[in-house]
């Protein structure tokens, strides 16, 4: 009886009561029999990762080797030529590019985007739209190559000579023959569509944990919305939105099928954004396999380790920007709205 | 008071006044825009937006500095800005859908559903042949790609949201990555392990697919099991359920819907993937079925590559008409997910 009720006794102090309470779980066979079969089907995404890039390198080894550094630098590609010259040098610059000018158009529009859905759209039209925005993200990358090509380039050639004519002192905008389309010009357009989703999402997520007591503050002392947004809301949420822009820049650099429709894939030496040519890795990797020979695979698939390489570090880092700034800055107050990250 | 201090409150709402104070410099600017382009060389459909826009812009700037000051200008221009890059956002969307729509409706007959390209020259007429081939190949591709991500997708969120053990940390972050590697990695990857040494198949397409399946899966179930009460886990617990019991018989049956709606944004994901079936998969003119894991298939993206690269009016036809079957199928896969995965009302 003694032993009992000095156990009663040494009970847990009852002010912890209503906190949350960590789950004491003894594990017994057939659990740990659970634990390692779900581990296991966990580390197939580590282990797939750790294959691709070992895979890819068994077949690009004996292109890489053959070219070593000049694979990257030379504007020529005839693998199956004597001899054989593997130089991606075009379709390294025109990813770069592409992707560069891809972010500059779509950043500054889907931040605004993530903006107005955010603090200035009412609240009806707000659901809607992120539905939409939800589906520009599913459309087929296909689809957008073929509207890229067949609807938009005929309209934007117009642009693009207006572009020549007039700001062709700019060297960028420079053509030696007036044609148009099929140019990386055309082609950043398309992928500044195809990217604007992500960053959007991304960046609604990042903008919606500012502080709400910190905008309304602003609001209080008279600041319109626009100055809350610029002096409150970017402030706060700027190495998020840093973070959102590189996911974009990843995206944009893996996009495959929708660059291979629009240019016509050249391995010359860059001759400007709005002349038809140009290339890209993922362009001329899907353009090029069909026809490709053994010799021109291995090289194919050497670049595409580059590309995932390229990819994989800018996700790593752009995951890793948006994680910081997403996690609360200070202790958070119970029920607080939170964001879904993307 | 305190109920409500967490909620955005509204704190502007527009009068008829301020509506009018926005619509009059649109009018005066597209009027004006038009007396322009009639007076002067200046052309072009393009032209005349922008130019009407920045006059527009200018109009509403005037408008509220004259009548409210400077603080109310700016923050008209910037409500202006943004909301027409919303618009820029969400118009290309419609555009693509209606262009889409035109140019695909005009190929599509019974024919395309139950033909295939067996046997036909790139001129045979586009009423000739058809994408059954192409639909079969994508329905196996599809569905057995979904087969080999369901388990691993579902374990893995489970994995990361209920065992949470120490690979966790690193298992999120691979996955994330893995969203974000291009499909066309994938398709080297499988062409290398699989294709080189068994040749192109619809099998080996599907593993492609499944490996860009998985991060959608994984994260949004995990998203799904985020939200199961944590009281049903505390009690099968306190009922004395092993762990394995409590997830597989409780929390997944719990998140079951959020689970299927996973999985059909999976499918969506997949479903228009190209790249990655030039290297896999190749291609076919007729129906592959029994010989799914070592003989070239077709499936509806590749066909619709396929044909609309080769310019040949017939083909482009039907490229178009692929183009559409294809885009109302990932639309529907969309809708049906949204409507799975509905946040119900309160129980």
């Amino acid at each position: 009886m003694n032993g009992v009720a000095s156990e009663l006794v040494s009970t847990e102090p009852t002010e912890d009561l209503d906190q949350p309470r960590e789950l004491l779980r003894s594990h017994d066979r057939s659990d740990r029999i659970f634990r390692r079969v779900t581990t296991g089907a966990a580390a197939s995404s580590l282990i797939v990762m750790g294959l691709i890039a070992v895979f890819l390198f068994i077949q690009a080894r004996p292109a890489l080797t053959k070219a070593g550094w000049s694979f990257f630098t030379r504007f020529e590609w005839t693998p199956d030529g004597e001899p054989a010259i593997y130089g991606i040098a075009s379709s390294v610059y025109g990813t770069v590019v592409m992707s560069i000018l891809a972010l500059a158009i779509a950043v500054p529009v889907s931040i605004s985007t993530a903006l107005f859905i955010n603090e200035f759209s009412p609240r009806r039209v707000r659901r809607g739209l992120i539905t939409l925005i939800d589906l520009l993200a599913a459309v087929p990358s296909i689809i957008f190559g073929l509207w890229g090509r067949d609807y938009l380039m005929p309209k934007l050639n117009g642009l693009a000579g207006f572009l020549s004519r007039h700001f062709g002192f700019i060297p960028i905008f420079k053509v030696k023959v007036p044609i148009f389309g099929s140019s990386i010009f055309v082609a950043s357009i398309v992928l500044a569509l195809m990217i604007t989703p992500i960053i959007t999402s991304v960046s609604r997520a990042v903008m919606a944990e500012t502080p709400r007591s910190h905008c309304e503050a602003a609001l209080a002392l008279g600041g319109s919305r626009s100055g809350m947004v610029r002096r409150v809301i970017l402030p706060f949420s700027r190495s998020g939105l840093v973070g959102g822009a590189m996911l974009g820049l990843g995206r944009a650099m893996g996009e495959t099928i929708a660059v291979a429709l629009i240019l016509s894939i050249d391995f010359r030496a860059p001759t400007g954004l709005l002349s038809p040519g140009g290339s890209s890795i993922a362009g001329m990797i899907a353009n090029q396999f069909g026809e490709a020979s053994t010799n021109g695979r291995s090289a194919l698939i050497g670049a595409g380790l580059s590309l995932f390489i390229l990819t994989l570090v800018v996700n790593l880092i752009a995951r890793a920007i948006v994680n910081r700034s997403n996690r609360p800055k200070r202790p958070k107050r119970p029920g607080r709205m939170k964001a879904v990250t993307a | 008071m305190i109920a409500t201090q967490d909620a955005p409150r509204k704190v502007v709402s527009m009068t008829l006044t301020e509506r009018l104070e926005i619509l009059l410099p649109l009018v005066a600017a597209i009027v004006l825009t038009f007396v322009l382009f009639a007076t002067t060389p200046l052309d072009g459909g393009l032209g005349f937006v922008f130019v009407a826009y920045v006059i527009f812009l200018a109009g509403v700037y005037t408008v509220a500095r004259l009548k409210h000051g400077k603080i109310v200008g700016s923050d008209r221009v910037v409500t202006t800005l943004v909301t027409s890059a919303s618009l820029l956002t969400v118009g290309p969307l419609l555009l693509i859908l209606i262009f889409v729509a035109s140019k695909g409706i005009a190929g599509l007959s019974a024919g395309f559903f139950t033909k295939t390209m067996e046997g036909l020259g790139p001129d045979a007429p586009a009423s000739a042949g058809g994408a059954l081939h192409a639909i079969v190949g994508t329905l196996m591709q599809v569905g057995v790609a979904t087969i080999i991500c369901v388990p691993f997708g579902v374990l893995t969120a489970v994995y990361l949201h209920e065992i949470n053990g120490r690979l966790a940390g690193p298992i999120r972050v691979i996955v994330d990555a893995m969203s974000g590697i291009p499909s066309i990695v994938a398709g080297l990857f499988i062409y290398s392990v699989f294709v080189v040494g068994r040749g192109y198949s619809g099998l080996a397409a599907a593993l492609a697919l499944s490996i860009l399946m998985l991060p959608t899966v994984a994260r949004t179930s995990e998203e799904m099991l985020k939200l199961v009460d944590n009281g049903l886990r505390e009690s099968s617990l306190a009922l004395g359920a092993p762990q394995w019991r409590t997830v597989l018989q409780v929390v997944v049956p719990t998140a079951r819907t959020g689970i299927v709606t996973a999985i059909i944004l999976g499918i969506a994901r997949i479903a228009g993937e190209t790249a990655p079936l030039l290297m896999t998969t190749f291609g076919a003119d007729r129906v592959v079925t029994g010989k799914f894991y070592n003989e070239p298939q077709s499936a509806l993206p590749l066909f619709l590559f396929q044909q609309i690269t080769n310019a040949n009016a017939s083909t482009v036809t039907r490229g178009w008409a692929a183009a559409f079957v294809l885009i109302v199928i990932v639309l529907t896969l969309f809708t049906i997910a949204r409507i799975v995965g509905r946040p119900r009302k309160a129980r």
